[in-house]
């Protein structure tokens, strides 16, 4: 790729063979399901219908094209000394440009079509939402080879200053805006997890399968509403059941939702985490992970903005010994413009592998997570928990109770019963377990917090990485003599609480976590250690 | 059980009570109106006139009430190195907000404050869930207040995250 010499440089023209396929793949998604629901009308009114349809195609690609030819045209980016730039706009022509040394984040994605074309989408992020011009810079797209070498380029902040030489036996790329002193594979990564092919067994314990099981049912009477055969399917699907009776339809219904449920979340599994790669680049420090399977994932999170880790145990892995290892990192919070989770460092995996990868990737000898001793919350926490797991727990109950009432059926009675001896244990079970995932603690540089149920979350908080603290209490809390104490960063979630401690554990942690921080506001008479 | 946390030295501006009695009975009188003009003009709902006058009491009885209860529990202080606020009534907080980590410092005004001559104080940090904010102060004060945070603010080198 050659540039200009004031070094503004174009998308891959490419690109517009990629939006037309992605037009044409939606207008045949549209198009197709209408025209089989068609079928039944007579002749004429049929073909007038595939008349429309393949025109309307050829108009909304032809469109797609002129439209993403014109915008190709348009759109110019820079990578300067101090500054990246980025003008577009068909009729109004923006530039948006960010300080290059303000660059937090740069996720390379493809999905299958740029995948195939060998093209690679690049958001820049800042990381910053402290206004409306801190959205993501997001070029789409270039051929991949330069998008990764933009990627290291902004990454490298050595680099800037001084490009690197070019390396014996190291293909070198002479790109536009400088050197490209990243390769991919180059002996200066180091690894700190791959893919174990095995950990897809955690991926059907989720929250998920029942989702998507539940799902399949309704993708299936959309399509058959499609080609016109709802009623015969919901008929049919009737009879079936008339026939088996009650309880094997609903062990048969149970088998399917998990069967299905089961191989979907495999597939999203294998979707999002096919070779999957956790690296550290050896020079400048920075986490980098590289997965999926159809759309390609590459996210870099540079070392001094890593705050911490959560280790998330979803619902249920408990059971299993594993959980999954999220980045508490600046410039990662904003997940709700992002396509993918960027947070994730490691999927569910053993518990093992887990401690492994947080004491690497906060370069500590052994995970605070592991080697912190956690301290148990007031059992007036506990009694709060039962009492808000029970009030759960106990809405089927109530509303069969209010059923029985109005209906007046022993049968409903019996239900009612039914749902709330269930509901009565598993709430108290549910706010037992949410009092034992409390914890907080203090390990080395690294403050602990743990809460959650049935799922439950830790997060290890480097000490430094606290902005400030901010403490809570409600009426009820004031009660029972708890009080919530919440570190806020710049980073992740933004606070993190140690949820109803009890108020003279709440100041003396507070004290022992942030010191000089904290000490001042605190009440004369209390002072004495 | 109280929390042993020194409250911060300066009380708001004693205008904010009436800011705060404008609020409490601004919501009832609105909703009083509409019960009314419906129960004047539709027969079979005249019970909403009482009603209104229920919600107009009610919100009397708030207005005298809690504000000045608001004002002693409602403190705010700048030290020499970080904002400190308690707030809430109810559902109390606490917070600081050390210089050195402070981002923007800005005021606000809605017209209700302006008629009343007072600014709002909001202090961000890099943290998306720790900005800190003080309700009703004199608007020259909370201007004079912001300038100096500023100040104080840019003489921190690094982007206080």
């Amino acid at each position: 790729m050659t540039a200009p010499a004031d070094g503004w440089r174009q998308l891959d023209r490419r690109t517009v063979v990629a939006s037309a396929a992605l037009a044409l793949g939606a207008c045949v998604a549209a198009g197709v399901p209408t025209l089989m629901g068609m079928r039944s009308a007579d002749r004429f009114s049929f073909t007038v219908a595939v008349g429309l349809a393949v025109g309307g195609t050829v108009l909304v690609v032809g469109l797609a094209v002129v439209l993403e030819y014109v915008r190709l045209a348009r759109t110019r980016f820079r990578v300067g000394t101090d500054r990246v730039e980025v003008r577009s706009g068909i009729l109004v022509r923006t530039c948006r440009g960010l300080a290059r040394e303000r660059v937090r984040t740069v996720e390379v994605t493809a999905d299958p079509v740029l995948r195939l074309l060998g093209l690679a989408s690049v958001r820049i992020g800042t990381g910053q939402r402290t206004s409306a011009t801190d959205k993501p810079l997001e070029l789409r797209a270039l051929r991949r080879p330069d998008a990764e070498a933009l990627r290291g380029l902004l990454l490298d902040r050595e680099g800037r200053i001084d490009p690197p030489h070019p390396r014996e036996g190291t293909p070198h790329e002479a790109g536009a805006g400088g050197s490209s002193p990243h390769d991919d594979g180059a002996p200066r990564d180091a690894t700190l997890a791959v893919l174990d092919p095995t950990w897809v067994r955690f991926a059907p314990v989720s929250l998920l399968t029942p989702t998507l099981g539940i799902a399949a049912f309704g993708v299936l009477l959309q399509g058959a509403d499609w080609i016109g055969l709802q009623q015969t399917v919901l008929t049919d699907a009737a009879d079936v059941a008339i026939a088996l009776g009650l309880v094997v339809s609903l062990v048969v219904g149970l088998v399917v939702v998990v069967v299905v449920g089961t191989v979907a979340s495999v597939a999203v599994f294998v979707e999002s985490w096919w070779g999957y790669r956790l690296t550290r680049e050896r020079r400048t420090g920075s986490l980098h992970v590289r997965r999926g399977l159809l759309t390609t994932r590459s996210t870099t999170v540079e070392e001094d903005r890593l705050r911490g880790v959560a280790v998330v145990e979803p619902p249920g892995i408990a059971w299993f010994r594993a959980a999954r290892v999220d980045a508490v990192a600046t410039g990662l919070s904003a997940a709700d413009e992002q396509r993918s989770d960027p947070r994730g460092l490691l999927p569910v995996a053993p518990r093992a592998v887990v401690e492994r990868v947080v004491a690497e990737v906060l370069r500590e000898p052994v995970a605070p997570t592991r080697e912190v001793t956690l301290r148990a919350h007031p059992v007036a926490a506990r009694r709060r928990r039962v009492r808000w797991a029970l009030m759960i727990c106990l809405v089927p109950a109530v509303a069969l109770a209010v059923v029985a009432v109005l209906v007046g059926s022993t049968a409903f009675a019996v239900l009612t019963a039914v749902a709330a001896v269930l509901g009565l244990a598993a709430g108290v079970r549910l706010g037992r377990l949410a009092y034992r995932n409390l914890g907080h603690g203090l390990v080395g540089d690294y403050v602990v917090t743990r809460h959650g149920a049935p799922g439950r979350r830790t997060v290890a908080l480097r000490r430094g990485g606290i902005l400030t603290w901010t403490l809570t209490q409600t009426p009820f809390q004031r009660r029972a003599g708890l009080v919530t104490l919440w570190f806020t960063t710049a980073a992740g979630d933004g606070r993190y609480g140690v949820f109803d401690v009890g108020v003279d554990e709440a100041m003396a942690f507070a004290v022992e976590t942030l010191g000089e921080r904290f000490s001042p506001y605190l009440a004369a008479a209390s002072m004495t250690p | 059980m109280t929390v042993p946390l020194r409250p911060p030295r300066e009380p708001l501006d004693p205008r904010v009570r009436s800011w705060w009695r404008v609020h409490c009975l601004a919501w009832p009188v609105l909703l009083a109106v509409v019960l009314g003009v419906l129960g004047l003009l539709i027969r079979p709902i005249a019970w909403f006139l009482p009603v209104a006058g229920a919600v107009v009491v009610v919100g009397l009885l708030l207005a005298v009430a809690f504000p000045a209860y608001w004002y002693r529990v409602h403190r705010w202080e700048v030290t020499d190195d970080a904002v400190y606020t308690r707030s809430g009534f109810l559902w109390q907080e606490w917070r600081a907000a050390p210089l050195s980590r402070i981002q923007t410092v800005d005021t606000t005004r809605g017209p209700l404050q302006q008629a009343f001559g007072l600014s709002a104080l909001v202090v961000t940090t890099a943290s998306s869930r720790g900005a800190v904010t003080v309700v009703g102060l004199d608007h020259e004060r909370a201007a004079e207040i912001a300038e100096r945070l500023t100040r104080a603010t840019q003489a921190v080198p690094g982007d206080a995250t």
